[in-house]
């Protein structure tokens, strides 16, 4: 027994660790750009302007940290941006007509409306076993529509915000940005469910081989209902984040975020087929496109430029992402082999 | 999007499906599309006395046809198991590019043809990282939209370039003439019949099925698969970009955000047409008729003032109806034998 799983055990953990490095490399990316763009601008490491990088990558990594959980099991939601948009606009309707509205139930009805958008996109792919794709591409446009028949060419306007919940937009704790803060409980919670329960696990079974995660006895279906809700519900709390952080939405608001996020996730390191892949690196992943977007702000490139690099480092952080996964499949092999020796 | 390692394990073709003869199911579909395209006529006619109009005609194929036109090659690559989410984003780009060496004093024509090499340029990156490093097309496209989009934007910036002969940008304003077809529509009629040929009547098109339903067999018996998809992303890129001159001429400017977030309703059309997302099913028929269906579902519904987004909750409710009926009967054959599964325990 002992000799067949020590050496699976230990080539786990290499895989664990070549994962991890794989998180070390995006901090490392980070802070390259970082350190870089301060030396040519030292404004760039003033204290608002790190302030402005953190709020401005805060609801992408947000968004990032559901589609984690949805392209894990080899699915993915495109309906995120709608989401946003549409609960943004809700919560701020409920402000308009009752302006008393404490701001926690700003929250609480976002997300409640998110998670609600997330079982039925999570309910008609596993009942109808439907491709996720085509049902949250639909969702998206249904959504938006939803959204701009409630909108009906009106706008929320910051005067019709309660200032309690415009607070969390742009209030600090100890200098870091309440948005930050709740980004960061939210990775830290979604992180460490990730690693440590079963259910969470069976995420990256299903991923991994759908037909071996359901022979194995995990309900698929119902996970991936589960990872849908959280996409959805987190969505939908990011609607009333981008409420408090811009104080202001229309119809369009959050349109084209889908693929922003999913854009992130794939930066952050995890597999666009499913089965590997964490929710810290995906919010990495949507800090990294942000700081690289400001640094050309603050390298006075013309922030046209911004496309085109985000779109460059996309295509190499895929390529990376091969390269890395044919390294691990070659040492694994070898492992395997020098095992089969002895 | 590639190989079969997409597929949920019930997607993958079962017994019951590959009983089937092909053409037979594709032909179901189509005849639904066909009802579809009656109701929603009846309906357009019934809510909106100026539907039956000629001008209805040109206006829908003005609105549809860059789409329409980026929709076919599209639906081939789809058929293959793959995904090309760059397309909006080359339309962006093509037009951009003309329009930029048209300012510089280029001859207009010259500049259009350099647009299309680009497209093919375009199309060929695309090609090489999913076929050579065999990255998968979802991720390289969502890559390739935001370079395209990106490099769009590097050379116009914020401006608008316009000025071009109006001999050309007549085609945004009037038919051609006797007739009531906007100069897109031909165009996507003609590649229309090209691709039905090539698709329908060719081996290149069976390969495409073939390579779609399994992409290692394809392999083994001796389809270059990784050729084939890299010409058919040339091809996207070129027809792509033949769309984003189009695009150009017919709003007589280019910017570098024209046509931003196409790229879906590119998709959803063809998805619509009953092209299988997982490759191997489909027919050009389907995306043609998917087409004019949602071409007039949104003229009615425009001529009856629904406002653009909320237009959206119809072309998507389409779209899962699309999905949803097809797998609906299989799901429901799947419930049954679980209850009854159930019964005797």
């Amino acid at each position: 027994m002992t000799t067949i799983t020590a050496p699976f055990a230990r080539r786990v953990l290499r895989a664990e660790g070549l994962l991890r490095a794989r998180e070390l490399g995006i901090v490392l990316a980070i802070v390259v750009v970082f350190g870089a763009t301060t030396i040519n601008n030292h404004a760039f490491a003033e204290a608002h302007s790190v302030q402005q990088l953190l709020t401005g990558a805060s609801l992408i990594a947000l968004l990032a940290v559901g589609e984690t959980l949805v392209i894990v099991t080899r699915n993915v939601d495109l309906s995120v941006g709608s989401v946003v948009g549409l609960s943004a606009y809700v919560v701020g309707d409920v402000f308009v007509h009752h302006p008393h509205t404490p701001a926690i139930v700003g929250f609480v009805l976002g997300t409640l409306i998110g998670a609600v958008v997330g079982v039925i996109n999570g309910l008609i792919t596993t009942i109808a076993r439907v491709p996720s794709l085509v049902v949250t591409l639909a969702a998206l446009y249904i959504v938006r529509g939803i959204d701009a028949s409630i909108v009906n060419g009106k706008r929320i306007d910051p005067v019709n915000v309660p200032k309690a919940f415009t607070e969390v937009g742009y209030k600090t704790v100890l200098g870091i940005p309440w948005l930050a803060i709740i980004v960061a409980v939210v990775v830290v919670v979604v992180g460490y469910a990730m690693r440590t329960f079963r259910s969470a696990r069976d995420l990256y079974a299903i991923g991994s081989n759908p037909e071996a995660a359901t022979l194995a006895g995990v309900p698929a279906g119902r996970r991936i209902v589960c990872a849908f809700t959280i996409s959805g519900a987190l969505a939908g709390f990011g609607g009333a984040l981008f409420l408090a952080e811009f104080a202001t939405v229309d119809a369009t608001g959050a349109t084209g975020y889908e693929l922003s996020v999913v854009a992130a996730v794939v930066v952050g390191g995890v597999a666009i087929f499913g089965g590997s892949g964490t929710v810290l690196g995906a919010a990495l992943g949507a800090v990294l496109l942000n700081t690289i977007n400001q640094a050309l702000v603050a390298s006075r490139i013309s922030s046209f430029w911004n496309q085109a690099v985000a779109g460059a480092l996309l295509l190499v952080a895929i390529a990376f992402d091969r390269w890395l996964g044919l390294r691990v499949a070659r040492r694994m092999q070898t492992a395997e082999g020098a095992h089969r020796d002895v | 999007m590639s190989e079969t390692r997409t597929a949920p394990p019930d997607v993958v073709p079962s017994v019951g499906v590959a009983r089937e003869v092909p053409w037979r199911a594709a032909l179901r579909w189509e005849s639904g599309l066909v009802v579809v395209l009656v109701a929603t006529l009846i309906f357009a006619g019934t809510q909106s006395s100026e539907f039956f109009t000629q001008s209805t005609m040109f206006y829908v194929g003005l609105n549809m046809g860059e789409i329409a036109i980026m929709a076919l090659p599209l639906a081939l690559i789809v058929m293959t198991g793959e995904i090309d989410l760059s397309v909006a984003s080359m339309l962006g780009l093509s037009g951009t590019i003309m329009g930029y060496l048209f300012s510089n004093g280029w001859n207009v024509y010259l500049a259009m043809a350099v647009a299309l090499l680009a497209g093919a340029v375009g199309g060929a990156l695309n090609g090489v990282l999913i076929t050579g490093l065999g990255l998968p097309s979802i991720a390289v496209t969502i890559g390739t939209l935001t370079l395209f989009r990106g490099l769009a934007e590097v050379i116009l910036g914020n401006s608008t370039v316009g000025g071009y002969p109006a001999s050309l940008t007549k085609i945004g304003v009037t038919p051609i003439q006797g007739t009531q077809l906007s100069y897109s529509v031909v165009i996507f009629v003609g590649l229309a019949v090209v691709c039905a040929i090539v698709l329908h009547a060719t081996p290149l098109g069976r390969a495409i099925f073939a390579i779609g339903l399994q992409s290692e067999a394809a392999h083994f018996a001796g389809i270059r698969v990784g050729r084939i998809k890299f010409w058919l992303y040339v091809v996207s890129g070129a027809v792509c970009a033949l769309a984003g001159i189009l695009f150009t001429l017919k709003n007589a400017s280019a910017r570098y955000d024209a046509g931003t977030g196409l790229e879906l309703n590119v998709v959803a059309i063809v998805l619509l047409g009953g092209v299988s997302i997982f490759g191997g099913r489909g027919s050009v028929v389907g995306v043609v008729l998917s087409v004019v269906i949602v071409g007039s579902l949104q003229q009615a519904l425009t001529q009856m003032q629904v406002d653009a987004q909320v237009q959206n909750i119809v072309l998507g409710g389409l779209l899962l109806v699309s999905v949803i009926v097809p797998n609906g009967a299989e799901a429901a054959r799947r419930i049954r034998a679980r209850t009854r599964r159930r019964v005797p325990a």
